[in-house]
């Protein structure tokens, strides 16, 4: 549905994303994983256009997100949602004005069809009767799901998730979870979660992409994955501090910096 | 002595090298808050029609800064007319205060004081809001629900800021001329026929326009300034503070230079 073909971005001296080639399956769930800093962000940003790659093209449908026009770019949206890390609800509208808000947008469709369509999207992630809330008054985990229906209202063919399970605690990380597992599922759309947590990525995927300083080091399905010989597969799906993937982001060995401070008082 | 010499070279170069690059700063600032601005307004007339964001915003920036403008109006036209008087007097001129505080008014401190109480009441918290919804990635939850965040979010608060600001003016003129009329006449005893009279005989329409194309230029600016700022707001909650600091120190700073530039034109 979406391939990305060596595609590069760079902040300033930093480089995120190093010429990575990824296609995005359709009707299935690929999760991006990796560490803190591994450029997954990046990646979901460039393949939802909200970021533009220093080089590299991304086809979504016969057109290159990297070059596309405005105009067709928000043609090309109104087939993608997205829901973001801190659920990015509007927050002057309630949760029926924010779940609404791309049916008023982009239809011209009766106040009465889009309650009916909003109460459909809202029981599908379990929050009908909740319409009138603010956003301030959701706790993270009905934001996120609120977040969700907001992304499902216009019935889109691909939706990005970022790290949908971050800040919640389990039993709700694990309703989002099956949430997106089930929703790709019945309504056959494809779905993209960036996810640092190896649990809920591996129990979703239907393909697993996983990334370390800007590179792919592994991808295929979670068992795939799970079998990996791959020592920086295995330090990251087993969480352990020791191994390739360096705990410290640091360039200078720490000794050499004990003993430099030590050098500069005592000459 | 020749290292003395060839050491407040390099100073000199280093200072020059400085001003420069800040020099290059500002233009590129000011180019790139005339882009956001020149594409921002350009959507006016596009569809979809941004009325009713229009009309919640001028309510909310123009109604809710009222209450500060009125006062400020108030205490402004009493002090002009306690010191007019003062000055006045020593001439023997005090039938003149009408004309002294109502061309003071209109021409330069209605304008000016209005403007620069509404970049600080009505300004800061656009600043604030467009930055937060940065942080919160609201703006590119827009983006991704095609919604140009320039038409929703920038281009509603520039029109209610330069709709605003004049109607505010004529507020603030209104006030601070009944509130100088009051000290001049009933407190220090000035003739009220003179007062009145004096003010009606000098005032011409020519001082009205001028102070009316003033507030117009300084609700464009504030617009611009205060849209601008919160847009590039660095996404931290220092990020935002910071540019709430800033677009109230430019603001204000810029309705002073333009004040002059204005002035110079009408005289």
């Amino acid at each position: 549905m979406i391939r990305a073909e060596k595609l590069t971005r760079r902040f300033g001296d930093t480089l995120a994303l190093d010429s990575t080639n990824v296609h995005i399956r359709e009707h299935a769930t690929t999760v991006i994983m990796g560490g803190s800093g591994s450029g997954k962000t990046t990646l979901l940003r460039l393949l939802a256009a909200l970021d533009t790659p220093t080089s590299g093209s991304i086809w979504f449908d016969g057109d290159d997100l990297a070059h596309v026009s405005r105009k067709r770019l928000y043609e090309l949206r109104a087939r993608m949602g997205m829901v973001f890390q801190y659920s990015a609800l509007l927050n002057s509208l309630n949760v029926y004005d924010n779940v609404a808000f791309p049916l008023h947008e982009h239809t011209r469709l009766d106040e009465s069809v889009i309650r009916t369509m909003v109460s459909m999207k809202l029981e599908q992630v379990g929050l009908r009767g909740f319409e009138r809330l603010m956003p301030s008054e959701l706790s993270g985990g009905m934001a996120k799901r609120a977040a969700f229906a907001r992304a499902l209202a216009m019935d889109p063919e691909i939706v990005f998730f970022d790290e949908p399970t971050s800040g919640l605690d389990p039993i709700s990380a694990g309703v989002v979870t099956t949430l997106i597992h089930d929703l790709t599922q019945k309504t056959r759309m494809t779905s993209v979660v960036v996810t640092h947590d190896v649990h809920a990525g591996l129990s979703i995927a239907d393909h697993v992409v996983l990334l370390w300083q800007g590179r792919i080091i592994a991808e295929g399905t979670s068992d795939e994955i799970r079998q990996s010989s791959d020592e920086r597969v295995r330090q990251f799906i087993e969480g352990r501090p020791d191994g390739p993937i360096p705990f410290s982001s640091s360039k200078t060995p720490y000794i050499d910096d004990l003993l430099g401070g030590a050098t500069e008082r005592f000459g | 002595m020749s290292e003395q010499m060839a050491g407040a070279h390099n100073g000199f170069e280093r200072l020059l090298g400085r001003i420069g690059r800040k020099s290059l700063g500002a233009v590129a600032w000011l180019g790139d808050m005339a882009s956001i601005t020149a594409s921002s307004l350009a959507l006016l007339f596009a569809p979809p029609w941004q009325g009713k964001h229009f009309v919640l915003q001028l309510y909310a920036l123009g109604v809710g800064s009222f209450v500060i403008i009125a006062i400020t109006g108030a205490f402004t036209g009493m002090v002009l007319s306690l010191q007019g008087y003062y000055t006045l007097a020593k001439f023997g001129s005090e039938s003149l205060l009408g004309s002294v505080v109502a061309l003071s008014i209109i021409r330069e401190l209605g304008p000016v004081l209005g403007a620069l109480m509404l970049v600080g009441r009505a300004g800061s918290s656009i600043t604030a809001e467009i930055g937060i919804m940065r942080v919160t990635e609201q703006l590119d939850a827009l983006q991704m629900m095609a919604v140009n965040p320039q038409a929703r979010v920038i281009l509603p608060r520039i029109v209610a800021t330069t709709i605003a600001l004049p109607l505010l003016v004529s507020m603030f003129d209104i006030i601070g001329l009944i509130a100088g009329y009051v000290v001049g006449v009933e407190l220090l005893g000035v003739n009220a026929g003179a007062f009145t009279g004096e003010m009606i005989a000098k005032v011409l329409p020519e001082d009205l326009y001028a102070g009316w194309t003033k507030a117009l230029a300084f609700g464009v600016l504030v617009g611009s300034v205060c849209t601008y700022i919160g847009y590039r707001a660095v996404p931290t909650t220092e990020g935002v503070a910071k540019a709430t600091t800033q677009a109230v120190v430019i603001g204000s700073v810029g309705i002073l230079m333009l004040d002059y530039v204005l002035t110079s034109f009408f005289l």
